[in-house]
């Protein structure tokens, strides 16, 4: 659903991001997306996220070649998709409710339909009648909780996650963690970047290690034990 | 088969159009209401920026209407091109009247009628209040004359200065005077005044562009979180655009009602001191106030200003946005 084929990225100030990258995700995979900082994670997800365009190679996303994509085709892709964010960049002066139903609101569902599915995804991330309370009256774990809430509510078919549990203790990542699972169960396709090694330890999934804009390693699960 | 298809698609088709349109007026709707609580949530920024634009559209307005008041005022009057032939004291009703229609067959003039001297005591007693007085005074002083109406249409001022001069070379004639001179010269100066509304209007505009250009301005950079946000969960530019435009919208709309009742305001305070004015010239005289086709105007006018100075603004700085 998702394909890498010998993808480059150089910045024009900053050298080269990502080099020479090939790989592909299959239907409801969960993969990792290892590497020190600066190692081109960011890079390769703002890539299929369309905030950036690669300078060379193709990648294609659900049959589209985002390389040929229009400017104004960007936001259907960005529906396809569920962001989440290390800071969970939520928006403060918003309650929960209107932080969750944003991706909704932008697509134009009615109200009822928006109210309907909240609701359900509330339930999902264990968030039910916190729909009111502004993000800042959360703890950390549940601000992130509402970031994923608002990035699988638009059924997304592929999750993009970056660095999601960087400001959680261990305890408050296998929580989120444990919700990636959930959905990769329904057949979402996760992608999530991190550097907590101890964490990818832990789940016997995919890993895709980059090492200054290269892909050095690619374990699949049965590889690893 | 085949055709059975084609209409089930054709419906589908139209349902999803329907479905469109709907969302369409659902986001419309949306965008509306948030964008003026958007405002609402500041409401002293709102406040100031609204009172400026009202006072710079107030301006432009009240003296677009203070010069449709005269205007009306001078349009009430007779602004024909009526010349008055004053005869000699010499010249009998007799040669008058023959003069009269010798005049009226001349192709520049549509119309020539002789008052005769004692008509023109008589209209005079009546009016002058002077009746008495005149009564008293065994001749009668006023000469014979003759009013001539020239033909308007085919006359510019040149050719009807040429006919005054013509008329004034008559034996018969003593002098010659055309009456309307000072209400053509009224009518000048409220010609140039109406030049002068417009430039002054369009200066105001510019003025009105630039400051809801502005006022956006600061309030796209406040909202940037919430547009980067946005972006990122699939809104559309023109999501992102709408509500800003609506903030426009409502900044137009709002100035031109507070315009509106400035102005009105300002004409009932000068409509009493105008009914004494007039009541001492026996006359009566009505402030004309906004028309309905006028307020149209003014909204139209203020709203369009203000969509147009968001949208100026938005479609750079969104782009903006995006590079970073």
């Amino acid at each position: 659903m998702l394909k890498f084929d010998r993808v480059f990225k150089r910045y024009p100030e900053g050298g080269d991001a990502l080099i020479d990258i090939s790989f592909q995700l299959q239907k409801a995979e969960m993969v990792f997306l290892t590497g020190h900082s600066g190692a081109g994670k960011s890079t390769l997800l703002k890539l299929i996220a369309m905030m950036e365009r690669c300078t060379r190679g193709q990648l294609v996303f659900e049959g589209q070649n985002l390389n040929h994509l229009k400017e104004k085709q960007i936001p259907f892709v960005r529906r396809q998709l569920g962001l989440i964010f290390q800071d969970y960049k939520l928006l403060y002066n918003r309650t929960v409710f209107d932080n969750i139903a944003l991706p909704l609101v932008v697509s134009g569902f009615g109200y009822q339909e928006i109210v309907r599915r909240v609701r359900a995804v509330l339930e999902q991330v264990g968030l039910s009648g916190k729909e009111k309370k502004y993000p800042l009256a959360l703890s950390g774990g549940e601000q992130q909780r509402v970031g994923i809430a608002r990035a699988v509510i638009n059924k997304p078919k592929l999750i993009l996650a970056d660095e999601p549990t960087g400001n959680l203790d261990p305890e408050l990542s296998d929580e989120i963690m444990s919700l990636f699972g959930r959905f990769q169960q329904v057949g979402v396709t996760i992608l999530i970047a991190s550097h907590d090694y101890a964490l990818v330890e832990k789940f016997h999934t995919r890993v895709l290690h980059l090492d200054h804009g290269r892909l050095v390693e690619d374990w699949h699960e049965t590889e690893r034990s | 088969m085949k055709q059975s298809g084609v209409k089930t698609n054709n419906f589908h088709q139209k349902e999803y159009l329907g479905r469109k349109i709907k969302a369409y007026g659902v986001l419309h709707a949306q965008a509306l209401i948030s964008s003026l609580g958007r405002l609402i949530r500041n409401p002293v920024n709102f406040a100031m920026t609204a009172t400026v634009l009202a006072v710079a559209l107030a301006l432009a307005a009240g003296f677009f209407l203070l010069v449709a008041n005269v205007q009306q005022f001078t349009g009430a009057l007779d602004d024909s091109n009526q010349i008055s032939i004053f005869l000699q004291q010499h010249v009998t009703e007799q040669q008058g009247l023959k003069l009269t229609r010798k005049l009226s067959e001349n192709t520049n003039i549509s119309q020539a009628s002789f008052i005769s001297k004692h008509q023109a005591l008589d209209e005079f007693k009546q009016y002058s209040g002077f009746g008495e007085v005149l009564e008293v005074m065994d001749d009668n002083p006023l000469p014979h004359v003759i009013q001539v109406l020239p033909e308007s249409i085919s006359l510019d001022d040149n050719s009807i200065n040429e006919l005054i001069i013509n008329l004034k070379k008559l034996p018969e004639v003593d002098f010659v005077q055309m009456d309307m001179v000072w209400l053509k010269r009224l009518q000048a100066m409220i010609q140039l005044a109406n030049r002068g509304v417009l430039i002054l209007s369009v200066v105001l505009a510019l003025g009105i562009l630039f400051i809801t250009g502005n006022t956006i301005r600061l309030e796209l950079q406040n909202s940037r979180d919430e547009i980067q946000i946005a972006q990122l969960v699939g809104a559309t530019p023109g999501f992102i655009r709408r509500p800003f435009l609506y903030c426009g919208f409502w900044y137009g709309f709002i100035a031109a009602a507070v315009a509106w009742v400035l102005v009105s305001l300002m004409l009932l305070l000068i409509q009493q001191p105008l009914d004494q004015l007039t009541g001492l010239y026996e006359g009566q005289f009505r402030v004309r106030f906004f028309s309905v086709k006028e307020t149209m105007m003014l909204l139209m006018i203020s709203i369009g200003l203000g969509v147009t100075g968001a949208w100026i603004v938005l479609h750079r700085q969104i782009q903006q946005l995006k590079s970073e």
